[in-house]
């Protein structure tokens, strides 16, 4: 069977963020294999070493420096690379046109993709290729075993979790809890260099935004900041009630 | 037509709901003429939220079906984009839940529609919808604008203020749908207990995090100042994977989004995946030993010390 992750190139959670020109800078700030995607690599790798024997591929559409995050998953052990190369921002729905022509191409029957992205907090490009796909979805799972072509496992829900099964193909999302991702290790990182990353031109999927990104911008709300020294503990408390109730009235 | 998703609880509508209800309204009177705000219920037997939401939508179509007893993301967006289709809806208003969040983009697909996500205003001029929405974990605000006969958009709880009730109820319909079977098998569940009130619909919510310095710790602080305000309890990422509290009480980014009017964190330090579920909080109070934890920056009141320490006090003052 073939195995797709899709993986994103995002900023790093620990940098602070920057808006210039309404739009979020991200030359000068570390960036990173989105963490929600870097699950989901993992698990394609644990399954295949839990006996399942498949190809898996990873998947990123952006500018060049995407590559970086595909050469990530290559030495953390994936097989090989796809690089559709757009400078277009594109929203899930757009974007799961690409992915789904993909998969097709492919031949692939599981296809992993992060819960939420950390840039642009979006939850849609799973369920979305699913429906492209006609396949059925699993979300926010946080166990997997693969026997066959059926997949059984754990995710949450609405108001806490299921025990689920399905029938592969499928569409599955990825989040902390999932799994440990692996450190690549030099050997592998010098093995992936021999790895194919093919790049692809985003003409052939024929696709167009549904979205248009308007502007961006950090609105701070100024905090009053307040802080009290608690070393003598019951005068802070004793302020500290006094300001929630007779200044932010926020208690009785 | 605004075609508005109905989430309920327990048989009783739920806040979001009534949020979305005002969303909706304020659409309708931006697009002028007969726009009218329809209701649609997935379910099996709600008439209790049926007559419930006919106090504040103009039509209410209902859905009372066996096969609707439980969701699932394909009968759901199959219903959902059914009926927006018979109704020609111009906007489908979905709840930012964790299952509308999941069945949203399938609508959307299904419709060719653009999918306004986690959306904290809108607004309608001409055939634009433009929306507002936090992006890199809550921390940038973002305006997005999408145009065509349809549009589908998930509204982020605690956004609008819950729709007033109206005297007179609206009229019911009952629809007929053509279902897909769900293909995702439910073969256990682990429902969340809690005899508090809703996390996401708390007025106060008091977290912990490392600093309580136990699952007793929690109890012993966090589960005791909650009690006495009446609030909701939430919990750090680290220490639901300590196997202190469920993950039902997750605040962040993996887990829930709260806003409520103040939020207390005790020995939470503040990463940024914590903060992305709570720094649109009105007030928030912060008590940790480390004066650098980042999220003093983000309180606005705060008690630099220990939690053993200040805690027992809070309650102390409380009780005078």
């Amino acid at each position: 069977m073939r195995i797709l992750t899709y993986i994103r190139h995002v900023l790093d959670a620990e940098e602070s963020v920057q808006v210039a020109n309404n739009t979020v800078a991200l030359e000068n700030s570390k960036l990173v294999m989105d963490t929600m995607d870097e699950y989901g690599v993992e698990e394609a790798l644990r399954l295949r070493e839990a006996g399942t024997e498949a190809e898996i591929i990873a998947v990123a559409v952006g500018p060049a420096r995407v590559q970086e995050a595909l050469r990530t998953a290559l030495a953390m052990g994936v097989d090989r690379a796809i690089h559709v190369e757009t400078d277009t921002r594109l929203d899930a729905i757009a974007l799961s046109k690409v992915l789904a022509q993909l998969a097709q191409q492919e031949e692939a029957t599981l296809i992993f993709s992060g819960g939420q992205q950390a840039d642009w907090d979006s939850h849609a490009l799973a369920a979305a290729t699913a429906e492209r796909l006609n396949w059925p979805q699993a979300t926010w799972t946080s166990a997997l075993e693969l026997k066959g072509t059926t997949l059984t496992g754990k995710h949450d829900v609405d108001e806490g979790s299921e025990t689920f099964t399905l029938e592969l193909p499928a569409v599955v999302t990825t989040q902390q809890g999932l799994n440990e991702p692996r450190y690549p290790t030099l050997p592998n990182i010098m093995k992936s260099k021999k790895k194919e990353l093919r790049k692809e031109s985003l003409d052939q999927f024929n696709v167009a935004p549904k979205l248009n990104f308007v502007k961006a911008e950090i609105q701070v709300k100024n905090r009053l900041n307040k802080i009290l020294d608690g070393k003598d503990a019951p005068a802070a408390a004793a302020q500290l009630i006094d300001l929630l109730r007779n200044e932010a009235k926020v208690i009785a | 037509m605004i075609l508005v998703v109905v989430e309920y609880a327990n048989g009783k509508v739920s806040k979001r709901t009534w949020e979305m209800v005002t969303a909706a309204r304020e659409l309708a009177q931006q697009k002028g003429g007969n726009t009218s705000v329809t209701a649609l219920i997935l379910g099996s037997n709600v008439a209790s939220v049926a007559a419930e939401i006919a106090r504040a939508a103009d039509q209410v179509l209902v859905a009372d079906l066996p096969a609707l007893a439980h969701y699932d993301s394909e009968p759901w967006s199959a219903a959902v984009a059914q009926i927006a289709t018979e109704g020609e809806a111009s906007v489908v208003l979905i709840g930012g839940s964790r299952s509308g969040r999941e069945y949203s983009p399938r609508v959307a697909v299904k419709l060719d529609a653009p999918l306004l996500e986690d959306v904290i205003s809108l607004k309608a001029t001409g055939g634009t919808l433009a929306a507002q929405r936090y992006t890199f974990l809550a921390r940038v605000t973002e305006t997005i604008e999408a145009s065509g006969p349809v549009a589908v958009v998930t509204i982020k709880p605690g956004a609008f203020s819950p729709a007033t009730l109206r005297a007179e109820a609206a009229e019911q319909f009952d629809v007929d749908l053509n279902l897909p079977t769900p293909r995702l098998k439910v073969t256990g569940k682990t429902a969340e207990r809690s005899s508090r009130v809703s996390l996401v619909e708390a007025e106060i919510v008091v977290s912990g995090g490392r600093g309580v310095g136990s699952a007793e710790g929690f109890t012993q602080y966090v589960e005791a100042l909650a009690d006495h305000l009446g609030a909701a309890v939430g919990a750090t990422r680290a220490i639901v994977d300590a196997g202190w509290r469920p993950y039902s009480e997750q605040v962040g980014q993996t887990g829930k989004t709260v806003q409520p009017k103040l939020y207390i964190a005790i020995g939470i330090s503040g990463a940024v995946q914590h903060l992305s579920g709570m720094n649109k909080s009105k007030t928030i109070v912060a008590i940790n030993r480390d004066a650098d934890a980042p999220i003093f920056k983000i309180a606005d009141y705060g008690i630099v010390g220990d939690v053993p320490q200040v805690i027992p006090a809070i309650l102390a003052e409380l009780k005078k």
